[in-house]
């Protein structure tokens, strides 16, 4: 039986990961390299690199730590972050990454996420999408969290996995840095419309959350989260047994 | 001495992880688009990610197709990973019929014919194997473990090659081999530590 996939996210800024509560008051936490290499070896399905820098001088720093911590990475890899064009996702692949997200990138040039999964195949591209509620429903987000596109988040969602993306990742900004539980009527609306794996993120602030997102929408396929693991707060081996002792398929 | 690792490259799959997951195990892997290298090495990857037809054009057009056949007919160690590893049967369906290498016997066919309609495609994610009939670097104490897979189409097996399967709503197969030729339809080098266990075990032959 396939099992629910746990995903530390690093958002990582001048080479060192860091974690924003609500998109800002970043701070330190690690390496890259060797934060990466510890979650491939201590249980982690999967990682995510998700690069905040905007400078060319950024990019480049972070293309070299990326090389370095794939080297140590076992387990699937995604890349995210000012991903808009093919030579983008050409970089990224070529530094280690397996799969590529876009965010912003694709609200600007919807087209990508076609080009890309004509290019690499749909198992390549991740849609990332930050989104809010807004009256009855949700809206999609730019620019980690700040604009407001106006896209309503179902339709955004349809549009992009109709395009070609392989697996949608569902961030919530009323529910992110809370640490309340993640955001279940949104995934739950967004589970109801696709049939690609969704990657439920924002608000995990104890092992109990996890149980309870699949729980509540059995079609979600992955939990993804950050501070919470990089502060050893949430350990990935015991979340995990928690899961399995619930009834959740996990690996172990 | 076991033989260096040759990694096909005619411009499908990232090499990148499979040159650290040797890297990883104390082997060396190198990547070649010489039809004249692949065909006289001693341990071939045939690595791949995408649609078979293009895959299959691809292996045909640079040579290499015939150079991997010729090297695995002479008795070198093949493993096919993912696509790589449906290349090796003798045809595919994926978007028309499309032929294979043929050095394993069988059809690739959509899992969606094998699976209920309510399991989402493509098979995504972590799975744990059943191992039928264990091979040189498959033991039968991976039964139960759990391997990484990324695939919507799965390669029926015609013959007693079938080495593994996964549980999808139906049995898809995981691993097959024949003589020193193996496929791997998950991705052992990013399959955590069960994974590189068994791209120790390719090292080591």
């Amino acid at each position: 039986m396939i099992t629910k996939r746990i995903i530390p996210c690093m958002d990582v800024k001048d080479g060192r990961v860091v974690k924003g509560v609500n998109f800002e008051n970043l701070r330190d936490i690690d390496s890259p390299v060797t934060l990466g290499g510890y979650y491939s070896e201590c249980g982690a399905d999967e990682l995510v690199f998700y690069d905040i820098t905007a400078s060319a001088e950024g990019r480049r720093l972070f293309s070299d730590i990326l090389v370095e911590a794939a080297k140590n990475i076992h387990i699937p890899l995604t890349v995210g972050g000012g991903i808009s064009t093919l030579s983008d996702f050409e970089r990224v692949l070529g530094c280690g990454a397996d799969k590529v997200s876009v965010n912003s990138g694709a609200i600007r040039a919807p087209s990508i996420i076609g080009v890309a999964a004509r290019m690499y195949g749909s198992q390549c591209v991740v849609l990332s999408v930050d989104a809010k509620r807004v009256g009855d429903g949700w809206r999609v987000f730019a620019r980690g969290g700040r604009d407001d596109t106006g896209l309503d988040l179902i339709e955004w969602v349809k549009r992009g996995v109709g395009d070609g993306a392989g697996e949608v990742v569902v961030n919530s900004i009323d529910t992110d840095g809370v640490r309340g539980g993640f955001d279940i009527p949104m995934l739950t609306a967004v589970c109801e419309v696709v049939n690609v794996p969704v990657i439920a993120s924002g608000g995990a602030g104890c092992e109990e959350h996890f149980v309870e997102l699949f729980r509540a929408v059995p079609t979600v396929d992955a939990g993804l989260a950050a501070s919470i693991f990089h502060s050893g707060e949430v350990k990935i081996n015991e979340l995990k047994e928690k899961m399995a002792r619930a009834g959740i398929p996990a690996r172990i | 001495m076991s033989a260096a690792v040759t990694i096909v490259d005619y411009g499908v799959g990232n090499m990148f992880s499979l040159i650290s997951s040797f890297d990883a195990v104390g082997g060396s892997a190198s990547v070649s688009r010489d039809p004249d290298v692949v065909a006289n090495a001693g341990k071939l990857i045939l690595p791949g990610v995408g649609a078979f037809g293009d895959a299959a054009d691809k292996l045909r057009a640079t040579g290499l197709g015939d150079a991997v056949k010729y090297a695995a007919k002479r008795g070198a160690y093949l493993l096919g990973i993912c696509l790589g590893m449906q290349l090796l049967f003798d045809r595919s369906f994926e978007f028309g019929e499309h032929a294979g290498l043929g050095l394993l016997h069988g059809d690739v066919i959509p899992i969606a014919d094998e699976i209920p309609a309510s399991y989402k495609i493509p098979h995504i994610g972590w799975n744990a194997l059943s191992v039928i009939r264990p091979n040189a670097i498959l033991s039968e104490s991976l039964s139960g473990q759990y391997v990484y897979f990324v695939h919507s189409y799965h390669a029926r097996v015609a013959d007693d090659s079938l080495s593994a399967t996964t549980e999808y709503g139906a049995p898809l197969t995981a691993a097959a081999s024949c003589g020193s030729v193996f496929g791997c339809q998950f991705h052992p080098e990013k399959s955590g530590r069960v994974g590189m266990s068994i791209i120790d075990a390719y090292n080591r032959l």
